[in-house]
């Protein structure tokens, strides 16, 4: 049996029940799709321009494992000047393949075996896999509408053990557009201190707050020391298929996951980090522009789905919203299945996202006006017909 | 707000007050009142249609031409500018820095339609001191929009 090769913890790996469902929407055509989660718009035009330089000048080699020092000087500066959190790009940055690659350093580094890694759920899908692989336990914080989809000091205190090592930050959060704000991380610092628990911060979203600028829980009295920040360049400057991202913390830790980083990636791609150095230095501007129209959208399509009737509270961050199907008597999978099957309209099922995701879908609005209004007509055509098949009216 | 309301509307003027409303997070009251508050001082001149004339069978050329002009005193280049572009050919007209004085862009049915107008029109004003006519052979982009086929979503359907 070929399968005897693979090994326990890979096994232990659930494969994702909507797997199938995902097969389904990549085969039609003519579908409308939210079901993406990065940006509809191209790498701003002068970073791309800067990569294809990059290339004539020849940039092709290795560069130094932690990532160019220019890039890791325009991230410090940055992170200080967006964040006031101070890093120094000698030994306190790492870049990295996308924020991904910089979750799965941070959890290897630091998890033993049987050690508990809280995750607020929902939340971004590689969080618990990268655990089990560490030998982990992935320990689910349930959220629900109540708090917004926050963590609450409470919330955390009652999941934390003896074991439990690390703590998940995924906020702005994919798939509830959920924020933390400065009182609400208070909130969690002041359980944690009482703890020996390291935070992994997935900020990726930050550039993406409605309403309110982001706060990094490393700013938090107490925190900077035991917090690993991760971010990239995917969702603010729009260069998913770049992979390029962070990591920033404390001179032990990230020496740490450096040791990890250069003998099985090397460094990250050298076109893409000229590339995120002009970002960084010219493309504020750009990522003003997105967030601005990213907000416009935001507003519609909430406001498409509270017209339909469905509950849907206000996202404050990403490109998510999460409206609420429990009104129509389905569960979240049957909900998408039969609304791509029917409809043509691919959204996420909620419980995708974690088991407190039941009874929820994720819809992007990384897509244009024009296709929002036609998603919305559409997914409000089939809820009216869910409602008088079910007597719900 | 009107800021805002000018963005979007100079990219889709088709889009409806309501939707405006909801985008800005205003009443529609609000925003229908301030749209009609710039139409009325004219910061919104008009509603503009983006047509790729390719696409149809009418004949069209545009034409660029360099105008040098005597400027006249007291009213500099505006009366000469605006004996120029009461022609309805003329669909835009600039003032210039540099090697000449005005950019006048003209349509027509064909290039002597075109040739026609400068040499009986434009060539012989008073103050027209030279014309140099440039045809536009291909339009690539125009008030922000690309010609040709919309570039396709490349993205999956579905992606976590």
């Amino acid at each position: 049996m070929i399968e005897s090769f693979i090994n326990e913890r890979v096994k232990g790996i659930k494969p994702s029940g909507i797997r199938r469902f995902f097969d389904i929407a990549a085969q039609m055509e003519d579908v409308i799709s939210l079901g993406v989660g990065e940006p509809d718009f191209t790498t701003p035009w002068h970073v791309r321009e800067e990569a294809i330089y990059a290339l004539e000048k020849g940039r092709t080699t290795y560069t130094s494992n932690s990532g160019l020092f220019e890039l890791r000087q325009e991230i410090s500066r940055y992170l200080e000047e967006r964040y006031q959190i101070k890093y120094r790009p000698q030994d306190q940055i790492l870049v990295t393949v996308g924020a991904s690659e910089a979750i799965d350093l941070a959890i290897r580094a630091v998890i033993q075996p049987g050690d508990e890694v809280l995750i607020p759920e929902p939340s971004y899908v590689s969080y618990s896999p990268c655990v089990i692989l560490a030998g982990g336990v992935p320990v689910p914080i349930p959220t629900s509408e109540k708090t917004e989809f926050r963590i609450t000091g409470e919330d955390l205190a009652s999941c934390i053990t003896e074991r439990t090592r690390v703590v998940v930050l995924p906020y702005p959060n994919n798939p509830t557009g959920a924020i933390m704000e400065r009182h609400n991380l208070e909130d969690i610092a002041q359980v944690l201190r009482e703890h020996n628990i390291l935070i992994v911060s997935d900020e990726i979203y930050s550039e993406l707050t409605y309403g309110t600028k982001h706060v990094s829980i490393a700013s938090i009295e107490g925190m900077y020391e035991r917090t690993l920040v991760i971010n990239g360049f995917s969702k603010s400057f729009a260069m998913t298929g770049w992979r390029l991202g962070y990591v920033a913390g404390h001179p032990a830790l990230i020496a740490a996951l450096t040791k990890i980083h250069q003998f099985t990636i090397m460094c990250a791609p050298t076109v893409s980090q000229y590339a995120a150095v002009e970002a960084l230095r010219n493309g504020l501007e750009s990522v003003t522009k997105m967030h601005e129209e990213y907000d416009l959208r935001r507003r519609f399509l909430v406001h498409g789905f509270r017209k339909m009737g469905l509950e849907c509270f206000e996202p404050k961050g990403a490109f998510y919203v999460f409206p609420s199907i429990k009104g129509l008597g389905m569960s979240s999978e049957e909900f998408c299945d039969r609304l791509l099957r029917e409809e043509r309209v691919a959204v996420v099922p909620g419980n995708a996202f974690g088991d407190s995701g039941e009874g929820y879908i994720r819809c992007s609005y990384a897509y244009s006006l024009k296709n929002l209004e036609a998603a919305l007509e559409r997914i409000g055509r089939f809820v009216k017909k869910v409602r008088k098949e079910k007597n719900l009216e | 707000m009107h800021q805002k309301i000018l963005e979007i509307l100079e990219k889709d003027s088709r889009i409806s007050v309501e939707q405006l409303a909801v985008m800005l997070g205003a009443s529609e009251e609000e925003v229908a009142a301030e749209i009609k508050k710039l139409e009325a001082n004219r910061t919104i001149l008009g509603y503009h249609t983006m047509i790729d004339w390719e696409k149809t069978k009418r004949e069209l050329v545009t034409a660029l031409i360099e105008v040098k002009v005597t400027p006249q005193r007291g009213i500099g280049f505006d009366k000469i500018a605006e004996r120029i572009y009461q022609f309805p050919e003329v669909t835009a007209v600039y003032l210039m820095s540099g090697g000449f004085d005005l950019t006048v862009v003209v349509e027509g049915k064909s290039m002597k339609d075109v040739a026609l107008f400068v040499s009986q029109r434009l060539a012989p004003m008073e103050s027209v001191l030279s014309c140099a006519t440039h045809f536009v052979l291909k339009k690539y982009k125009e008030h922000g929009f690309v010609y040709g086929p919309e570039e396709k979503d490349q993205r999956a359907a579905i992606w976590l």
